[in-house]
């Protein structure tokens, strides 16, 4: 049986973390490398990065940081911001990332799921969603894309739907409204996306407490959890989360901390 | 090719010329290894260890090993007492023949490869337990407990002849074998340099099996 996952998130410019928190300045855990190894050291069950590096041309030091990290943190590695094209993911995937997050890019060019699957494997391919309650719509959900800046007028069951059949192995989900609050995660989102797909739904947006992760799981649906603010507010360590999950009764990977 | 630099034990790893090879050699070299990637039969001289990670499918990693004369110089190192650890792919080519595209494999170890049996979904990939073979001293699950997680990102898996050299089985609806071993033949279907500090210690261990196994 698979075991539910615990992931931090990372956003990461210029090849420095550069948020996760509105309240606390993180200049001194800048390097994305080193918070990696902390986190996976911790029990992390993968680490995401994602890449709000403005300028293209200066990708080539993500993947220097995706190489550091890769060298030194033995966890899966996603990788996701900005990345358009074949080539793009297969330099993110020779760095030594895992599997690839498209969002923006997947949305104005399907088929860019379906040719990274074919090429690099589905497992690689990760579908970033951010759903936004869709004022109107009872029950529904708008994809914004460009950071949550631009609507698109697609329904996110369907694009999730649409995705998967593209060859996505799986969903990233992001509540925009959840999102920054520390309320927890947007379950009807989570329930209703889950039950819509058979690949595995990612949640992230509003994690608070261990209590969310919970809910995510047992209540939405997920396969996995992701968070940032909390993990990196110290406000909890990925070890009192898992904790709390194995207390719940369900199946996570317990790393003993190191003495 | 680089020069082994003196430094730990020499191991190889074999340069399919695709994938993912990064975590890999960076494991190895955290737990005490010398690593040299080897695209050529020329790299391997002096390995304690040779590193048959995994990354693609069957017949074209048979097929670019064949092609660079790396399936014979890997034969004649196992022949001469070299230590063999092959990893997800890597642990399947050990085997006789893959189902999945049909594919003859290196052969050393009796057995076919299937795809996953009864599996929900496929690819199977994610954290899955370890469950040990109840006899199992071997040194490379020293130190692991029944029910340790791994790694896996697969959808075949090998079926062994012999039962007797299953180490560890994991359950993804049917079981299957995620780690073997015989003589000097080592295979794990999860991904150690993908593990965290439990994936470390299996590599730690094939490490010093294969030093321990060069002085014999």
């Amino acid at each position: 049986m698979l075991l539910r996952r615990v992931i931090p998130c990372l956003d990461v410019a210029d090849g420095r973390v550069v948020k996760g928190t509105k309240f606390v300045d993180l200049q001194d855990q800048g390097d994305p490398a080193e918070l990696a190894a902390r986190y996976a050291a911790e029990g992390a069950d993968e680490i995401v990065f994602l890449d709000i590096t403005a300028a293209p041309e200066r990708r080539g030091t993500l993947l220097e940081v995706v190489r550091r990290t890769a060298t030194r943190s033995f966890v899966p590695l996603t990788v996701g911001g900005g990345v358009r094209s074949e080539a793009e993911m297969k330099g993110v995937l020779r760095a030594g990332a895992d599997k690839v997050a498209v969002n923006t890019s997947a949305v104005l060019e399907p088929s860019l799921i379906k040719r990274c699957a074919r090429r690099f494997g589905r497992q690689c391919v990760v579908v970033a969603i951010d759903a936004k309650r869709w004022p109107g719509h009872r029950g529904r959900w708008e994809v914004l894309v460009r950071g949550g800046r631009d609507r698109t007028g697609l329904d996110v069951v369907l694009w999730a739907q649409r995705a998967a059949q593209m060859g996505a192995g799986e969903i990233l989900l992001t509540s925009i409204d959840a999102d920054g609050t520390n309320r927890g995660f947007d379950l009807e989102l989570l329930r209703t996306v889950s039950r819509a797909v058979e690949i595995p739904v990612v949640a992230s947006g509003g994690a608070g407490g261990p209590a969310d992760f919970d809910s995510a799981v047992v209540d939405g649906g997920a396969d996995a959890v992701l968070a940032a603010g909390i993990f990196h507010r110290r406000e909890y360590s990925i070890g009192d989360v898992k904790a709390a999950m194995a207390a719940a009764g369900l199946p996570v990977r317990i790393v003993p901390s190191p003495a | 090719m680089s020069a082994w630099t003196g430094h730990g034990v020499p191991v190889a790893v074999v340069d399919y010329g695709a994938g993912n090879i990064v975590s890999i050699t960076g494991a190895l070299a955290t737990v005490g290894a010398d690593v040299r990637l080897a695209a050529r039969p020329a790299a391997l001289v002096g390995a304690v260890m040779i590193v048959v990670p995994g990354v693609g499918a069957s017949r074209p990693a048979m097929r670019h090993l064949h092609r660079v004369g790396l399936d014979t110089a890997i034969r004649e190192a196992v022949s001469d007492g070299v230590t063999l650890l092959g990893v997800c792919l890597g642990m399947q080519l050990l085997f006789e023949r893959s189902e999945e595209d049909g594919a003859e494999g290196l052969g050393f170890l009796r057995g076919n490869v299937e795809p996953v049996p009864e599996a929900p979904l496929l690819p199977h990939i994610g954290w899955n337990r370890l469950r040990l073979a109840t006899e199992t001293t071997h040194p490379l699950m020293a130190g692991i407990v029944d029910g340790t997680a791994a790694y896996f990102l697969h959808s075949y898996a090998a079926v062994p002849a012999d039962p007797g050299m299953v180490l560890a089985t994991t359950q993804h609806g049917g079981t299957f074998a995620s780690a073997v071993a015989q003589g000097r033949l080592l295979g794990v279907q999860f991904h150690p340099e993908r593990s965290g500090p439990d994936g470390l210690r299996v590599l730690g261990n094939a490490v010093g099996f294969a030093a321990a196994a060069a002085r014999d």
